[in-house]
């Protein structure tokens, strides 16, 4: 009896160990410290574009002049819009010069937020939803389809730095799900969006993928073409007038 | 059956003391069983005065200042009431109360995280229970600490705390002075349920003194905190969110600050630990010897830790005035120093030039000999950085008593002037520098020659966002400093208004200048200190409510040396020397000492002055002897010996009085309390220890100086903070330090 307690415990075990990469997932791509390389390291000079230097000035006259630290989230947003995706050291160095605080202060806000990307990514970063919702509808699938697709694994770019897949939490589309959403860095930061690509299959992810890959946009936004926007198919059977206003309340009756 | 009379017969035998009819249960009646009048009525009689609960005292070091009536509100701790201050934390309400609640992230002298909840404790009328430490306690909040709430909640806390952390006791060096450990002893659960997978943490490399095991770590932030708040390095921080945090500097930088080993005692687990102490001893086999520092004239208050005749390791007392917590890593990490180069046996130099070890009659004979042949304008005596005050007095009683009154103590240059206290003592105490709020720091860098003290006005800048005006070499401060100039150009320019820095002495209500000792070697001394009281008068600086005019000093035995009266008779005495007599003086000039001068050393390290030394005494070094020593502000404070001198190694001031007696002229003192008697005739504060003695007269009686003030710069009086006696240069670990640690 014994015996077979410990052997289905020593399963369960084996099974934790296969799983261990999603027991304790990091919610950043990245580790939560640095290591230097060629193109990554505290050396190499970051300057925000001087298109950028007039939107960081922009940026910062949206908080009092005192509390210039409360600039550093879309600070570092359009710092990794301009450097394609991703954030450097030196970037990170960058945005604490500006809104002039020690750099420790700037890693410790991009380690905390899982949609700054540390380590590089690919110029159409694709994000699938593997919340609930769309898990039930299928993102699973879609998540495979991808990989499979584009030969990576998660969190890879492909050989030619187009491509990289990631999991992303929920996006809100759930009356469309599955969805993926593409960040588009191809154009650094004045030709950046994120644009949701919602109700797709597998084979019109890979659709869409080969489409970015020419360099087209193909259309955001449901690929269903039977839905309007999150409608039902065949158009909506509800909310087909305005709505009627509400009972005008008798002001002079008190 | 057999087993239940067995047990009830052990039982009833524990009990025989407490009751002698063990065996028999006694019938009673009791005045509730009877009558209902009677029960009332004997319930009434029988209810004395009830005794009041016995005084609390404040545990955890807590002390409470009562100062404003108005302020004080009252809240009830487990029942008992007590007065605090208003905007105390509900912790620290019970700590006056004498309730010990359990705490991680917590501390006294840094900002409030409140992200452990170890404190958890019931409030009143409160729907969850309150994080004590962060929680304001307002008037008449009844507070419980001993309620099932909050054991459970403590209990909890403590399982989420152990759930990720390894089980690493056996190896960790904080075992045994483990604050979670002893935490989860009192307050835990006694059995653990979790069966998961721990999460681990790559180690971070902060340097040679910090030892990094980050698996370990709570996540207390206090580490954090003290690099931000204190010592003003902004290099650490919590990277990443969840159970997934980990502190560290992101980067590869190492933890350069002076007082980066304070965060070794602050981390209530093993996660940063001392990496020279690593693996070394365990807490509960060590004897501590409360001790003082004397790497610098801060004489901050230690603890020694021995094991048998090696000193393990050195931790800080809390000392208010001095130190508060702190201790800069020099003082914290020189003690592996005390084993290397020790000089342990009489040594005298033999015709080759190679030394020979001799007895002791044999050595003070030779030495004995040669002063008592020498004229005695040729004997000169120069004290040491490190000796202690009896020494000192011992020295110069020789020295007089042979006819020379050419000894003076290193450091204070070659025209000491110890007539007027008030001039090399830090006159507002250290303590006292909290109250200003305008420093200038002239010719000083606080930050390499008295850690504490730039700790102290780094504390004051960020309570009260005091300005400091700086003259002197570019350095790094660890808060914002004006830099006015580098010469004593400046001086003038402030004393005379010119400067725009002399408007913020003006309008501060507590100006304070700080003068560097480094300025003692300069040949105008005299009239840069005239300017800087210049400056003083103008500012009104010194005044009965609040002297701020300071001198820091650079060694632990000036102070003592010049309250002693060690100053020279002519100031180039050096160059006609025939006999000279170092008393553990390693950063003298001796390029000018003639080639045919005796010199005797007597120390504890075979540092620089063994070179040129044609005798060697053996001392003994702070930590093996009992001394007496006056710090910058002229508080006397006292070393105890931790563990035994090395090989044939005596008292600094035993080894003088053999010595008179050897060349004749004995000297009046044979024990301790005579040789302290001694001193109380010349300088009766160096024996009310623990006392400050503050400088008794002012500028007004000091004279007219009419040198004219030389114009060089000036020049930084540390040039490696990590190496600046002989203890600190013998020593590995500071060796390590200043390779990897000093900015280039």
């Amino acid at each position: 009896m014994l015996a077979r307690l410990a052997s289905q415990r020593f399963l369960e075990i084996r099974q934790a160990f296969r799983h261990s990469s999603q027991a304790f997932r990091s919610f950043s791509t990245a580790l939560n410290y640095h290591l230097d390389s060629p193109d990554n390291n505290p050396d190499l000079p970051w300057e925000f574009s001087e298109a950028n230097k007039a939107k960081v000035k922009e940026i910062l006259s949206h908080y009092p002049s005192n509390y210039k630290q409360s600039a550093v989230i879309p600070l570092l947003d359009l710092a990794q819009q301009q450097h394609g995706g991703w954030l450097p050291v030196s970037a990170m160095n960058a945005v604490a010069k500006v809104i002039e605080v020690a750099p420790i202060r700037v890693y410790e806000v991009a380690t905390f937020y899982s949609m700054f990307n540390r380590t590089k990514v690919g110029k159409y970063h694709l994000l699938v939803c593997g919340t609930t919702p769309c898990m039930i509808r299928g993102s699973r699938e879609i998540e495979e389809a991808l990989l499979n697709h584009l030969g990576v694994k998660r969190n890879e770019v492909t050989s030619d730095g187009l491509f990289s897949v990631g999991e992303m939490e929920c996006m809100g589309c759930c009356v469309n799900a599955p969805m993926i959403t593409v960040a588009d860095y191809s154009n650094g930061s004045e030709g950046y969006t994120y644009n949701y690509y919602e109700d797709v299959t597998p084979k019109r992810v890979v659709e869409i993928v080969e489409k970015l890959r020419r360099g087209e946009k193909p259309p955001h936004g449901t690929q269903n073409p039977q839905r309007i926007k999150c409608g039902p198919e065949g158009g909506n059977t509800t909310l087909l007038t305005d709505p009627k206003p509400p009972p005008c309340r008798d002001l002079d009756a008190c | 059956m057999g087993l239940g009379s067995l047990a009830s017969r052990t039982l009833t035998s524990s009990r025989i003391l407490s009751s002698q009819y063990s065996r028999f249960r006694p019938i009673v009646t009791k005045p509730g069983l009877q009558s209902p009048d009677a029960s009332s009525a004997a319930a009434a009689a029988a209810q004395p005065e009830p005794t009041p609960p016995p005084p609390r005292k404040p545990v955890g070091g807590a002390r409470v200042e009562l100062t404003n009536p108005d302020d004080t509100i009252e809240v009830f701790v487990d029942g008992f009431p007590v007065k605090i201050p208003k905007g105390m934390t509900v912790l620290q309400a019970c700590e006056i109360a004498g309730v010990d609640i359990p705490r991680f992230c917590y501390h006294s002298r840094l900002s409030i995280a409140g992200n452990c909840r170890m404190c958890l404790v019931e409030v009143e009328k409160s729907p969850k229970p309150v994080a004590s430490c962060a929680m304001p306690a307002l008037p008449g909040m009844k507070i419980k600490t001993d309620t099932a709430l909050a054991k459970k909640a403590r209990e909890g806390v403590m399982e989420f705390l152990l759930m990720n952390h390894p089980l690493d006791c056996p190896i960790c060096d904080q075992g045994g002075e483990c604050d979670l450990q002893d935490q989860s002893m009192a307050f835990g659960s006694d059995r653990g349920r979790f069966t998961e997978m721990k999460r681990s943490v790559v180690d971070k490399n902060l340097g040679p003194l910090v030892k990094t095991v980050m698996t370990r770590c709570i996540q207390c932030t206090r580490c954090v905190r003290f690099a931000t708040e204190v010592a003003g390095v902004q290099d650490l921080g919590m990277l990443g969110r969840g159970s997934g945090e980990e502190i560290g500097t992101y980067v590869e930088k190492l933890m350069t600050s002076e007082l980066s080993g304070n965060v070794i005692d602050i981390c209530p687990v093993g996660a940063l630990t001392s990496k020279p102490f690593a693996f070394k001893a365990r807490n509960w086999e060590l004897k501590g010897t409360e001790t003082i520092d004397v790497t610098d004239a801060v004489g901050s208050n230690i603890r020694i830790d021995s094991r048998g005749p090696e000193v393990m390791r050195i931790i800080p007392r809390l000392n208010e005035d001095i130190n508060e917590e702190w201790i800069s890593d020099k003082t914290r990490f020189c003690y592996d120093g005390l084993k290397r180069q020790r000089l342990n046996d009489p040594m005298i130099r033999d015709a080759n030039g190679r030394f020979k070890a001799v007895s002791w009659r044999d050595a003070l004979a030779v030495v004995a000999e040669v002063a008592l042949k020498v004229k005695p304008e040729e004997i000169v005596g120069v004290a040491g950085k490190l000796s202690d005050a009896e020494s000192m007095m011992a020295l110069k009683d020789l020295l007089n008593n042979m006819g020379s009154n050419n000894v003076w103590c290193e450091g204070t240059g070659t025209n000491p002037n110890a007539d007027l206290r008030y001039r090399y003592l830090m006159n507002s105490s250290i303590a006292g520098l909290e109250k200003a709020d305008v420093f200038l720091l002239v010719g000083t860098q606080p930050r390499v020659e008295a850690a504490m003290v730039n700790a102290r006005i780094r504390k004051t800048v960020r309570a009260s966002n005091a300005k400091v005006g700086y003259i002197g070499p570019p350095t790094d401060f660890n808060y914002d400093c004006q830099h006015l100039g580098t010469g004593p150009q400046t001086i003038l320019e402030i004393a005379e208004g010119r400067h725009p820095f002399s408007s913020a002495i003006a309008n501060a209500k507590n100006p304070a200048i700080i003068v560097g000792a480094g300025l003692f070697e300069r040949d105008d001394k005299d009239a840069i200190f005239a300017a800087v009281e210049a400056i003083a008068k103008k500012g009104n600086v010194i005044r009965p409510d609040w002297n701020g005019f300071n001198v820091l000093l650079l060694n632990a035995s000036q102070a003592a040396a010049l309250d002693l009266g060690l100053v020279p008779e002519s100031s180039n005495s050096i160059d006609s020397a025939k006999f000279l007599y170092l008393m553990g003086a390693d950063d003298l000039n001796l390029d000018k000492v003639p080639a045919d001068a005796f010199v005797v050393y007597q120390g504890h390290h075979g540092d620089r002055s063994v070179y040129r030394a044609n005798v060697i005494l053996p001392s003994a070094a702070f930590s093996e002897k009992e001394g007496t020593y006056e710090n910058t502000e002229g508080c006397t404070q006292q070393t105890l010996p931790a563990v035994p001198t090395v090989g044939d190694a005596r008292d600094d001031w035993k080894i003088i009085r053999a010595l008179s007696e050897v060349a004749g002229i004995r000297l009046p003192y044979d024990t301790l309390a005579a040789i302290r008697s001694r001193m109380s005739t010349v300088a009766p504060n160096l024996l009310r220890t623990d006392e400050k003695e503050l400088a008794a007269f002012g500028p007004t009686l000091s004279p007219d100086c009419t040198q004219k003030i030389d114009s060089t710069p000036f020049k930084a009086a540390v040039e490696n903070f990590y190496m600046t006696d002989s203890i600190t240069r013998a020593s590995k670990i500071m060796a390590q330090c200043s390779a990897m640690l000093l900015k280039k």
